[in-house]
């Protein structure tokens, strides 16, 4: 789970660091399960993994699919 | 199994661990990346790491869980004692619903936050916040 955070932190293709999230939550539901919380894992599986990717995924299609290199404007202005 | 500290398991440290780990990567993106989406992905992480705290927290070791399903009360009629009786066997259910509540408040806030991030890209043409100056609209 802490691998998949990290993976959805440093991936610069933004759709690629949306699954990562999809899979945090899969793997949290499956961790609720196991902590005897049977209800808020159903909730977790169903808004989690499905409406958050979607909204994430539409919000990608309407913007930009790669992160921009963050190092760009670091460099002081040369003009 | 012995390893006790502040009368906790393991497994128990496992989970804090793991919980304040997603917390602090959370807060990373959200608090050092230029790109909108990603920082509401990283505020989407945080709110998973505090949802396995929060839960872990009432955790009890070999605990069932809060519900008085059929198959956990038959042939016994619930008086008082009866209930009590079988409510020391259970998880903490208060967490449980405190959690329920924040993943669905979780999820609105990410969609408004999504959704003004669609507003700045439309006006802006960017997603950098290093690009967007202005506060006026």
């Amino acid at each position: 789970m802490t691998g998949a955070a990290v993976y959805s932190v440093v991936q610069r293709d933004l759709l690629y660091a949306v699954i990562g999230t999809g899979v945090i939550s899969l793997i949290l539901s499956i961790l609720f399960l196991f902590l005897q919380a049977p209800d808020v894992a159903l909730t977790e599986a169903a808004i989690g993994v499905a409406l958050t990717t979607i909204i994430f995924i539409i919000t990608i299609r309407n913007t930009v699919r790669y992160e921009e290199d963050s190092n760009r404007h670091s460099k002081p202005a040369s003009k | 199994m012995e390893f006790k500290l502040f009368d906790l398991s393991i497994v128990e440290y496992a989970f804090f661990v793991t919980s304040v780990l997603i917390i602090l990567i959370g807060l990373y993106a959200a608090l050092v990346k230029k790109t909108l989406i990603k920082i509401v992905i990283g505020l989407s992480i945080l709110d998973a790491g505090i949802n396995l705290l929060l839960i872990s927290i009432g955790y009890l070791k070999a605990g069932t869980a809060p519900i008085f399903s059929p198959a956990l009360v038959k042939n016994m009629p619930l008086t008082l004692e009866n209930i009590k009786k079988l409510s020391e066997g259970m998880v903490d259910p208060v967490p449980q619903a405190l959690v329920l509540t924040a993943i669905v408040i979780g999820f609105g806030v990410t969609a408004v936050a999504l959704s003004l991030v669609i507003r700045l890209y439309r006006h802006h043409h960017t997603l950098n916040i290093d690009e967007i100056k202005n506060l006026k609209w």
